[in-house]
């Protein structure tokens, strides 16, 4: 008898990337004046905008993943490659 | 640089409502954007002035939010084997010079015939490009629906076929996506247009990725995810050149990302249950709308720089409102076809999963 394999869905992972993001978000909100102030002043600032995007997409991409994989939204499982 | 400091300080206040909106953009752009590789963006700085944010720091955080938006869509539909990364850098490269170049030409055209004159320019290269790319690629990809071919391996075209048969020594590289080696000499023109439009229209993917396709030689599903690699490398390139000014609005461009990140991981799963041709038809079909908004707004730059009798202020409102209209249109017809052929594909996919079950389980 073939046996079924069940992929075991990143629940876990969705949760802590979800939390961060939302800590993300909220201190970005919270602390808009100040981080609106120090990111417009140009310059040697303009690392810090570059490095905000990059923090975000890391932790909401991440959780943006694990979550439509957990509500059942993935990849065609017969067409993995492109040819 | 008076002005650009005044517009930087002038970031708008955000509201629960204002927050929403972005979201919902934000999602249907990204999605959009994870499926053709590029496309969802130009609607964002619209969107955001028409929130009241001014127009370099629309376009300064619509930047900031596409290169990580680009990164996250390429890392995705890398899983699934659709990207090229060599072809994305090499073209990301030059498109950056494009960039430079399209931004240079446009402040140029500020100054001789001001913001009326710079709108015209903008609008004039919508239309003209958006129709003969877009009608092209339209035609194309309704031609292989009509054809019944859906299921062939996509053709490369003779033009394809001739660049990739030069042989220019010194400067041929091989590239995963064409299965052969191409010259520089022929991507660099590529990413140079490429960048000029996204300096000019803020979506140099609608050249890139059919160039790719029908210049090149690659695949659809291929060139559409390479476009994200060369997205994020003018994305960031850009977006840092603004963040030099202190132009971007860290929070919109964030919020945006927000709701585009969710898109843009559906948009890349749903490529997967596609064919070719029905990345061409989302490309076509929203470049061929988006061409009738742009077209809509000409009347009004000439009668602004009085080549035409002037518009009164009611037509005028009339017609940028249509403008804006059409163009949320243009997305939102691209991203239903986007999910109804995900749903479609996993429907097919679960029936032939079902029936593969029921044969193995001896119940047919």
């Amino acid at each position: 008898m073939a046996a079924t394999y069940t992929k075991k869905k990143p629940v876990g992972m969705m949760v802590l990337t979800g939390i961060i993001s939302i800590a993300l978000y909220a201190a970005l909100l919270l602390k808009q004046d100040y981080i609106n102030a120090t990111f417009a002043h140009g310059g040697l600032y303009a690392f810090l905008p570059i490095l905000t995007a990059f923090v975000f997409s890391i932790f909401h991409g991440s959780f943006t993943s694990n979550f439509w994989t957990v509500i059942g939204i993935e990849a065609s499982k017969k067409k993995k490659e492109v040819k | 640089m008076h002005d650009i400091a005044a517009q930087a300080t002038n970031f708008i206040d955000l509201n629960i409502i204002t927050i929403l909106y972005l979201l919902f953009v934000g999602f249907v752009g990204g999605l959009v954007s994870g499926f053709i590789g590029s496309g969802g963006a130009f609607v964002m700085t619209p969107a955001m002035m028409s929130l009241g944010v001014p127009g370099l720091v629309a376009v300064a955080s619509n930047m900031c939010h596409k290169f990580p938006k680009a990164l996250v869509g390429a890392l995705k539909r890398a899983k699934y084997g659709q990207v090229d990364w060599k072809i994305g850098l090499v073209i990301g490269v030059s498109a950056e010079a494009g960039v430079l170049y399209g931004a240079h030409i446009q402040e140029g055209i500020k100054k001789s015939f001001g913001e009326a004159g710079s709108n015209l320019y903008v609008s004039v290269a919508f239309v003209v490009i958006l129709a003969i790319v877009g009608g092209f690629v339209l035609r194309d990809a309704i031609k292989t629906y009509r054809s019944g071919t859906t299921n062939d391996e996509e053709k490369v075209t003779k033009i394809a076929k001739w660049v990739q048969s030069v042989n220019i020594p010194y400067t041929m590289v091989y590239f995963k996506s064409l299965n052969a080696r191409v010259s520089v000499l022929f991507t660099i023109p590529i990413g140079f247009a490429t960048g000029m439009l996204a300096a000019t229209i803020a979506v140099g993917g609608f050249i890139g990725v059919p160039a790719m396709i029908y210049v090149l030689g690659a695949p659809s599903l291929m060139a559409s995810a390479s476009e994200l690699v060369i997205a994020f490398v003018m994305g960031m390139g850009g977006s840092f050149k603004y963040a030099l000014h202190g132009l971007v609005d860290i929070r919109l461009a964030m919020i945006i990302l927000c709701g585009s990140l969710f898109g843009i991981q559906l948009g890349a799963i749903g490529t997967t249950y596609v064919k070719g041709y029905v990345i061409k038809l989302v490309m076509g079909t929203i470049m061929v709308i988006v061409l009738f908004s742009r077209a809509l707004m000409v009347p009004v730059y000439l009668s602004q720089l009085n080549l035409i009798q002037p518009l009164n202020e009611m037509t005028v409102k009339v017609l940028k409102n249509t403008s804006f209209a059409i163009m949320m249109i243009a997305l939102l017809v691209g991203a239903f076809i986007v999910l109804t052929s995900i749903w479609k594909g996993r429907r097919t996919e679960q029936q032939q999963l079902a029936a593969e079950k029921a044969v193995a389980h001896g119940k047919i």
